[in-house]
């Protein structure tokens, strides 16, 4: 017997929780060859705003959360993603239009780059900062810590492990994220949130839009409570007049990059989303 | 209870005369007419839907700030905290002097004197436009016997406080002892007098979280109006739910109720869980749609709240620069 398929229509993901976008509007999303895949939500400023307050709300928790045990819930992350490859093959497929083995590359890949920078979560620290010498009886420590709510444009072209190298690197040393998803190809992202969210990921961490980085970015760039934006995926975008509003409001920002940098791993993308506290402490004389 | 003295109009009627006894205040009180809760919920859940114009916002945004009762009520107030709140009643906004001032400090009892002397010339006592209002009466529970009260409130009075929240007795109107919470907020006004011939304005907290129904919470407005309370304020903000919309709405329809019957005006205070701009302009909207907007007035509408001015204030800025503002850009008590 033959049964209707059920065209999905996805929301946003902010705070944990999955809501439509305030505005009420969606956007078709469709394969390269131009069939229809599914609706995703058109998020809108508000939508913007809301997710940067939850996203704040989750820093305290999350940053003071111990190294240790972010690697593990991130390592979590890990494993739901490998639970549900078959998804996401057949969603990177969709999207892409490549091979069934391509795609099954590309998610083994992304499950590989999440594990990478799991690994980082407990390690960074020691080799970023560490004791410096100075001409004085004191010791004298520097430390990374992490910036705290950290704006992202992920990567237009690599909707699954373009998105997964700017969102794992950002969040392991202890900020949280809003990402604005591939505008074209909007569905991994939503399913990676879906996995986020089963994965004792605190609420908040993670906060994933999708819809045009054109209307969005403009916001969260100007916003005084974002306190990094990474422009990775902005490269198609007036992203010169992004980096000014930013700088208006003293946020750290990270210009686009060529799509073969922005899937590469790098230590680089972690500290980026770092502030290195420099610690002077008396030492005993004897 | 046949002083009608406070009624301008004589052929206007009190919904309620002769003595207070307890007899008298449950016939009048169990006669008043029960609340629709699903009407009411409904209502309230009209309001929240109206879309609001950014210049219409801009003048909501400063109605509420003048509205507000900035407050601290925590076991851990010291006399520092009170001085920095008291500093952020005068300047809400260092980087905008144009924000206006909010209508009062709310604070315990017993950190009256030192929001008075923070104050100097800004107090209301002294000629300025900031008032300092005391909650009293053994607040949060209202469990203390009514000498200590009484003494509680006078304390207040004494130390220079301007206005008294109080709070009734929830045990004996649960128990429908009307009679024993209306002469207890009779007495509590008697203690607002001041030895210059004035008296603090007393307002009446009814805590609607711990009076179950909206019949009750319809029922407490009219006894705390009926023995005096110049305002009615819903909670203490310590028991949840705080301050909701419908009981707001619910409380705004006696009170338009009783200045239709009597001509006098009665304030309403909501208190407790008003943390953002959004809510508290759905509340003005209330309040202009059911009292009529010259309640939209301190000496008529007040909010309880510590959070709410923060939220305001980056709503403020946001309207100002064009870019969403943070809680780094407001200054911390």
């Amino acid at each position: 017997m033959t049964r209707l398929a059920v065209a999905k229509t996805y929301k946003l993901f902010i705070g944990g929780a999955f809501p439509r976008s305030e505005s009420g509007r969606t956007y078709p999303v469709a394969s390269p060859g131009g069939d229809f895949l599914a609706n995703a939500a058109k998020a809108s400023r508000k939508d913007a705003r809301d997710a940067v307050v939850a996203a704040r709300g989750a820093v305290p928790g999350w940053s003071g959360a111990t190294a240790y045990n972010r690697g593990q819930i991130l390592y979590r992350v890990a494993e739901m993603l490998e639970g549900r490859r078959a998804q996401f093959v057949e969603e990177v497929r969709a999207a892409r239009g490549v091979s069934a083995q391509q795609a099954g590359d590309t998610v083994d890949a992304s499950i590989d780059r999440w594990v990478w920078y799991a690994g980082w979560a407990d390690k960074y620290a020691q080799v970023v900062g560490g004791s410096n010498p100075v001409a004085g009886p004191y010791f004298n420590l520097s430390v990374p810590e992490p910036t705290g709510v950290v704006a992202i444009v992920a990567p237009q072209e690599s909707p699954l492990l373009g998105l997964v190298n700017v969102v794992a690197p950002a969040i392991v040393s202890g900020n949280a994220v809003v990402v604005i998803a591939s505008e074209r190809h909007p569905l991994p992202a939503m399913s990676l949130a879906e996995v986020i969210a089963t994965s004792d990921m605190p609420k908040g961490v993670v906060n994933v839009l999708t819809g045009s980085a054109a209307e969005i970015a403009p916001w969260l760039a100007s916003h005084a409570d974002v306190d990094g934006i990474d422009l990775t995926g902005a490269g198609a975008l007036d992203w010169v007049d992004l980096e000014i509003a930013a700088v208006d409001t003293l946020t750290r920002v990270m210009r686009p990059s060529p799509l073969e940098d922005a899937v590469a791993p790098s230590l680089e993308r972690i500290v980026s989303w770092t502030e290195v506290k420099t610690v002077w402490h008396t030492r005993s004389l004897r | 209870m046949t002083d009608t003295s406070h009624s301008p109009d004589g052929a206007l009627a009190r919904p309620f005369d002769g003595p207070a006894t307890d007899a008298a205040l449950r016939r009048f009180l169990d006669g008043l007419p029960g609340v629709d809760a699903v009407g009411l919920e409904q209502r309230a859940a009209t309001i929240g839907t109206r879309s609001i114009k950014s210049s219409s916002k801009a003048a909501a945004l400063d109605a509420v700030l003048s509205l507000i009762d900035l407050t601290t009520l925590e076991g851990a107030d010291t006399r520092g905290r009170v001085r920095s709140l008291v500093s952020k009643a005068i300047t809400p906004d260092p980087s905008d002097p144009s924000v206006p001032r909010v209508a009062a400090v709310c604070v315990y009892n017993d950190m009256v004197h030192h929001a008075v002397e923070a104050l100097g010339a800004h107090h209301a006592g002294s000629g300025g436009d900031i008032a300092v209002a005391a909650v009293a009466t053994a607040f949060p529970s209202g469990r203390a016997s009514l000498a200590v009260k009484l003494q509680d409130t006078a304390d207040a009075v004494a130390a220079g406080a301007d206005e008294i929240d109080m709070v009734i007795d929830r045990g004996a109107f649960l128990s429908g002892r009307f009679g024993q919470v209306y002469d207890e907020i009779v007495a509590i006004k008697n203690a607002c007098r001041r030895s210059d011939g004035g008296h603090a304005h007393l307002k009446v907290i009814l805590e609607t979280g711990e009076l179950s129904t909206y019949d009750n919470v319809r029922k407490a407005s009219w006894l705390a109006i009926l023995a005096g309370g110049d305002f009615i304020k819903t909670s203490t903000g310590k028991v949840a739910p705080a301050a909701t919309l419908p009981v707001t709405l619910l409380m705004l329809e006696v009170v338009r109720d009783w200045h239709l019957g009597t001509g006098q005006r009665i304030g309403v205070k909501p208190a407790g869980g008003i943390r953002t701009s959004k809510d508290a302009i759905k509340y003005l909207v209330a309040v202009a749609e059911t009292a009529g907007e010259e309640w939209i007035a301190p000496t008529l509408f007040r909010f309880g709240a510590s959070s709410l001015l923060d939220d305001v204030l980056m709503q403020k800025q946001k309207l100002t620069s064009g870019h969403y503002s943070g809680p780094d850009y407001v200054t911390v008590v």
